[in-house]
């Protein structure tokens, strides 16, 4: 398989006024697993599409292993693209729609056949060559989709929403799955998702878009750890935001009347900043005890159960609200409780 | 459970009743007049050099009308949906105009036009200098030149709605899978239109095969089985004419048969978002030269129309030889308006579709409602009563309405209506079923069943749901095939060609009329009425479905 490395540079499209994506630029390695996650009207498929050729973008340059292949159509590429829909063609067998690929090529009908069963039996659908692709469940779809856009050995994977069609069970098994098929074939994939447990399953990176802007790329713990903005931070994972005072690589975190310091994780771009927000994951906080001088007072105003942890919401004395995620399961409405940050560093954004 | 079925009963058993009686009834009536001497009427059928030419005849006419509309409309589709050129917009305005002549108008105005002595020849002829005229619209080839004309509009809505409906992301994966530009077309795109394509195919080839008004007004010496039918009848050889009836009628049930075997397996769900970009042609010869093509076609399109308008002003009787009529006047229409003989047949035209559609709209609603949305025994053969009239030609409605009901006989429940006023309105009623249950029946389907539900779970009564629930979901399907049957009514030709009388005769009838009586004037003035009436139509459909009419999609006629 001769995976390719993949480079936006500056990729812009506007519909009308408005652009969809401005100035992208993002280089996926050779056998790297991208994933390009934001919410809806981000402009992520827009750029799968314009990566696929479907789109034609209004300035920048999309190039393949250092060459320029902006202005090649799609039947040029050789990239494989699985669909959100999977667009399998419903007049065709499952062997056809697989084998399509090969036709078009000018494989011979033999050879055809043989690397379509093959291709099936990679993504566990063997045997399947007759079957009519009405008669086929969600997950099959996906996967026969799948082994379409691999069998003609694409230099770059796109997959559209690959897992959204799929009940949630299916779903997490398809994620590892997924992961270890394209890992195993060392393809280059970009993969776009609303979903950013799906990225984080997947995916080597991720790459945060919002309003067609690159917020951040980095791997996923990246991400979460290191949030680049407000806005990667509150996108990521579930967070509070507090206000704080950054003095010296220390954090100083006013709230509810209590202070406390904890060392904080600077990014560059805030080197000498003054004023920040923390970022507090809820499990990077716990329940403390209520003689600790360093913890916040309040009481607990929501539970939910949440499988390993419990998310318990609480309200502090002096004002504002923490949200946390505690293995305490015994914890109840109503509570007094004291709460303390038990992870350190604690990441900082930009207010 | 069993009060409401019995409930259905009370209102489906007087509907089959009908059903079977006005449709049914006088197609057995014209199996069994076709073996009255046993079947020595067939013999004499298959004997008859005539009939079957006639027969040979109508199936080249029919399917040579169906490759000529799909060989105008498929491309016409295509360019319109896929591709963005200068004139488009003109042409799409004016693409399904030909659907908004009666099949008749059409034929005098290709008269006016390409006739012997119509303006395009003379046109040709003297500026070429030649002796004779250098065509004559005559024989097979103008009849399909003709049906071409008005029945590709079919073929260009419908695959021009699949291609709106395909899913394009098929045709992307199609595009990412490396196919080139005709395997594309080859292996996706066409397979996934066959459904719109065969539908279409078929309404041109039953349109075909029943047609009479091209036939019979150019047909020259060629003979065809619907001109052949009402000949026998004429020459008063009834059983004969039984016999090319029921051959008309099952090359159309055949021709259908094989369209629904054909959409049982090819019919797919569409799903995914469609992107309708349209291409840019990128040579600039072919863009100098699309808005030259598109002002020919649109002139084309035009020309019938405007041609009707322009001999409606001719002087009856002026125009012999000329390439143009020479003098104009006001008269044709003046006179419409004031002669009381002139004026019969349009107040005929308006009460007898009024009559027909009224009729149509109560019964299959009625019938619709009962296929589409509730399960009961006999429900399959509703759904068969009212499709059954779109198989039928016209001819063959008929005559069995002329055979059946020509005389009081309550033991066989006949009724004497040839040569009153009602026996119109009934065919029109019977051949507007079709077009109204499908269209109601579309709708309903498109409705959600548990809503019907959700309204009676509410404590809604029955008249409240009907009224908030049920009528609103089948309004779109029910104004449109009011529209298509009220359309189809008042220009009617084929049918009442078989039943009129001088009393009731209808537009239509006086058109020929006046053409056999050469008073061009005057039959042009009638067609630009008929042209208005379908137009008026149209309009009071947009308005009833609560949408103003717009330039692009005059609804098919």
């Amino acid at each position: 398989m001769s995976a390719g490395t993949l480079s936006l540079d500056g990729l812009t499209r506007r519909f009308g006024a408005r652009a969809a994506v401005e100035g992208l630029s993002l280089e996926v390695a050779r056998g790297e697993l991208l994933a390009l996650v934001g919410a809806s009207g981000s402009g992520k498929t827009t750029t799968l599409r314009m990566i696929a050729g479907y789109e034609r973008p209004d300035a920048g340059r999309v190039r393949l292993d250092g060459a320029d292949i902006t202005a090649e159509p799609p039947q040029k590429r050789n990239f494989g693209m699985v669909f959100q829909h999977y667009a399998l063609f419903p007049h065709m067998t499952v062997g056809e729609n697989v084998g399509f690929g090969l036709e078009a090529r000018g494989f011979a009908r033999r050879d055809r056949e043989e690397r379509a069963g093959a291709a099936l039996a990679s993504v566990g659908l063997a045997g399947a060559e007759q079957r009519a692709v009405q008669s086929l469940s969600g997950g099959e779809q996906q996967r026969v989709a799948l082994a379409r856009a691999l069998v003609i050995q694409p230099r770059v994977l796109l997959l559209d929403e690959p897992l959204s069609n799929l009940d949630p069970t299916l779903r997490r098994a398809t994620r590892e799955e997924l992961r270890a098929t394209l890992h195993h074939l060392g393809v280059t994939a970009v993969f776009v998702t609303h979903d950013q447990e799906d990225a984080f399953a997947i995916a080597d990176r991720v790459a945060l878009l919002q309003a067609g802007h690159l917020l951040q790329v980095g791997a996923p713990d990246e991400l979460y750890d290191a949030p680049a903005s407000r806005a990667v931070a509150e996108f990521i994972g579930r967070a509070t935001l507090v206000p704080a005072m950054l003095t010296d690589g220390e954090v100083m975190l006013a709230l509810g009347g209590v202070t406390c310091s904890c060392i904080a994780r600077v990014p560059e771009s805030l080197a000498g900043a003054r004023e920040v927000l923390a970022v507090l994951r809820p499990e990077a906080l716990t329940l403390a005890s209520p003689d600790d001088n360093d913890a916040w007072i309040g009481e607990v105003v929501e539970r939910r159960f949440a499988g390993a942890l419990t998310a318990v919401r609480v309200r502090l004395v002096g004002g504002g609200e923490l949200e946390l995620a505690s293995p305490d399961r015994l914890v109840r409405v109503g509570d007094h409780v004291a709460v303390r940050v038990a992870r350190e560093p604690v990441a900082v954004v930009a207010p | 459970m069993t009060t409401r079925r019995r409930g259905i009963w009370l209102v489906a058993a007087p509907l089959l009743a009908l059903l079977l009686w006005a449709v049914v009834y006088p197609n057995i009536a014209i199996v069994t007049g076709s073996l009255v001497d046993g079947a020595s009427h067939w013999g004499e059928f298959i004997a008859s050099p005539s009939d079957r030419e006639a027969l040979w005849a109508t199936l080249i006419v029919a399917v040579g009308s169906v490759v000529a509309a799909v060989i105008v409309g498929v491309p016409l589709a295509f360019l319109l949906t896929r591709v963005e050129f200068r004139g488009r917009r003109a042409l799409a305005a004016v693409a399904t105009l030909p659907a908004a002549l009666p099949p008749l108008v059409g034929v005098i105005a290709f008269l006016f036009l390409y006739g012997e002595s119509g303006v395009i020849t003379r046109g040709v002829q003297a500026a070429l200098h030649l002796q004779h005229a250098p065509w004559t619209l005559t024989g097979v080839p103008a009849i399909i030149f003709v049906h071409a004309y008005t029945m590709y509009v079919y073929v260009f809505l419908l695959v021009s709605a699949g291609l709106e409906r395909l899913d394009t992301t098929l045709e992307e994966a199609a595009d990412g899978l490396g196919a080139t530009r005709w395997m594309r077309l080859r292996r996706v795109t066409l397979p996934l239109l066959t459904p719109a394509l065969a539908g279409s195919m078929l309404l041109v080839f039953m349109n075909a095969l029943g047609s009479f008004s091209a036939p019979y007004v150019f047909g020259g010496g060629v003979r065809v089985l619907s001109t052949q039918i009402v000949a026998s009848k004429l020459n008063g050889s009834l059983p004969l004419a039984y016999v090319e009836t029921t051959v008309m009628a099952l090359g159309a049930i055949a021709a259908l048969g094989l369209f629904r075997a054909l959409e049982r397996k090819r019919s797919y769900a569409m799903v995914g978002k469609g992107r309708g970009d349209r291409l840019v042609p990128r040579s600039g010869a072919l863009r100098s030269l699309t808005p030259v093509l598109s002002l020919l076609a649109v002139v084309f399109l035009v020309l019938p129309h405007a041609m009707v308008v322009l001999v409606s002003f001719a002087t009856d009787g002026a125009w012999t030889t000329q390439v143009l009529p020479p003098s104009y006047t006001i008269e044709n229409y003046t006179r419409l308006a004031t002669d009381a003989q002139l004026l019969l047949p349009i107040r005929n035209s308006i009460a007898m579709s009024a009559l027909a559609t009224a009729a149509d709209v109560v019964v299959c609603f009625v019938a619709a409602y009962l296929v589409a949305l509730r399960r009961f025994p006999g429900r399959g053969l509703l759904a068969v009563l009212i499709a059954l009239p779109w198989a039928i030609p016209g001819t063959a409605i008929g005559l069995g309405l002329a055979s059946t009901f020509d005389r009081n006989d309550p033991a066989t429940l006949r009724l004497l209506l040839v040569g009153t006023f009602w026996i119109l309105p009934l065919a029109y009623f019977v051949r507007g079923i079709p077009l109204v249950a499908t269209g109601v029946e579309g709708s309903l389907k498109q409705m959600d069943p548990s809503l019907e539900e959700a309204a009676r779970g509410l404590g809604a009564g029955w008249w409240l749901t009907f009224r908030r629930v049920i009528l609103p979901a089948a309004r779109p399907g029910l104004v449109a095939g009011a529209m298509l049957a009220a359309v189809t009514a008042v220009g009617e030709f084929v049918a009442s060609v078989v039943l009129y009388t001088n009393a009731n005769r209808p537009i239509s009838m006086e058109i020929l009329a006046q053409i056999r009586n050469l008073s061009f004037g005057t039959a042009a003035a009638y067609s630009v009425l008929l042209i208005l009436l379908v137009l008026l139509i149209t309009v009071a459909g947009r308005l009833a479905e609560g949408r103003l009419p717009n330039a692009e999609g005059v609804t098919t006629g």
